[in-house]
């Protein structure tokens, strides 16, 4: 069962990784978008780090209230409110159970998926993150592994795909055959989530 | 009509000078005298481009009368911002709604409109209105 304690060191993999990796962020942002995904992400998972660190919450589900509330109102950039829905809405979705099974966060992150998907108005194979959360959410019910395969694949999956979502969309074509750099990061964001499962021993 | 209170407008955009320029103009092509409140959530906190939900909240208070908010915005992050704040959390006055309409076009009508007392409800069909505002 995961405890509050394993959703707050998944928030502290997932703000590690996106220190190490918001160049990378920011230059795939570079060729479709408005080059600012890496700074953006970094400032926002900052301020979660800062916010949960100062008052640990209690619940699983507490603790991504805490860290969307905190990228919606620090990111700046579209993916603040499109992650900050994503973990409000999964945290929402796990109530205030004071542990979950993966099979539960399974659920949780699909409901958090689809608000993303309606708050966006995107779909599978529009080039957006949803592209590595649509298969991410569905693969966790198999294991955590499973989810980070997914994601991963999902994200590259975008590289041939025609951005129909936001700025990389005006390219039209031009938006072929770059990696999306929204799928990128929530590729990021599962891959700490079995990292920290990973660290804790193996799969709850 | 809103009973002598006037609706608020908010104008969102992912630029601060952008933002209060909009501001202004409407202002301006609203009336001589004094208008509805209006204010420019525009920019970050730190004066770059992008969208800040700490300064939207703020705008929103600070022209909130009572008789509801108009919100209008600009692009992505924009929009996605104050729908979520719209969708969760209480960070916006009660009344406050998200207007579809072209972001200066439909500022000034909503100034025009807000200016001259009309309700929440007019003030946004007056706005959405501009998307019929066709210029060739």
């Amino acid at each position: 069962m995961l405890d509050a304690d394993f959703f707050h060191r998944w928030m502290t993999a997932a703000a590690d990784s996106v220190d190490r990796e918001a160049n990378h962020l920011t230059e795939l942002d570079s060729a479709i978008g408005d080059a600012d995904h890496g700074s953006n992400l970094h400032r926002g998972f900052a301020a979660v780090r800062a916010a949960l660190d100062k008052e640990p919450p209690q619940t699983p589900g507490a603790v991504l209230m805490l860290a969307g509330r905190q990228l919606i109102a620090t990111v700046g950039g579209a993916s603040g409110p499109l992650y900050g829905t994503l973990l409000r809405r999964t945290g929402k979705a796990l109530g205030d159970a004071p542990r979950v099974a993966r099979q539960q966060l399974a659920e949780a992150l699909g409901v958090g998926v689809a608000a993303v998907a309606q708050m966006g108005g995107a779909q599978a194979g529009d080039k957006t993150m949803l592209d590595a959360l649509l298969p991410a959410a569905e693969a966790l019910g198999t294991s955590f592994g499973a989810a980070r395969e997914a994601a991963d694949a999902g994200a590259l999956a975008t590289v041939p795909m025609l951005a129909r979502k936001g700025r990389a969309s005006y390219l039209g074509e031009r938006s072929i055959g770059h990696q999306d750099p929204g799928a990128t990061s929530s590729a990021l964001l599962i891959t700490a989530l079995a990292e920290t499962d990973g660290a804790s021993g193996g799969d709850a | 009509m809103s009973g002598g209170k006037q609706v608020g407008i908010v104008l969102v955009s992912h630029s601060g000078p952008v933002a209060e320029s909009v501001a202004e103009l409407a202002r301006g092509l609203a009336a001589g005298g004094a208008t509805a409140p209006v204010a420019a959530a525009g920019g970050t906190p730190a004066g770059g481009l992008g969208t800040s939900a700490e300064l939207i909240a703020e705008a929103a208070r600070s022209v909130d009368g009572g008789a509801g908010v108009a919100i209008l915005v600009d692009l992505g992050s924009a929009v996605l911002t104050v729908k979520t704040m719209l969708a969760e959390g209480d960070e916006l006055p009660d009344g406050s709604r998200l207007v579809d309409a072209p972001f200066l076009e439909g500022a000034v009508a909503a100034v025009v409109t807000a200016s001259a007392g009309g309700d929440i409800a007019a003030v946004e069909a007056a706005a959405s209105e501009a998307h019929e505002y066709h210029k060739v």
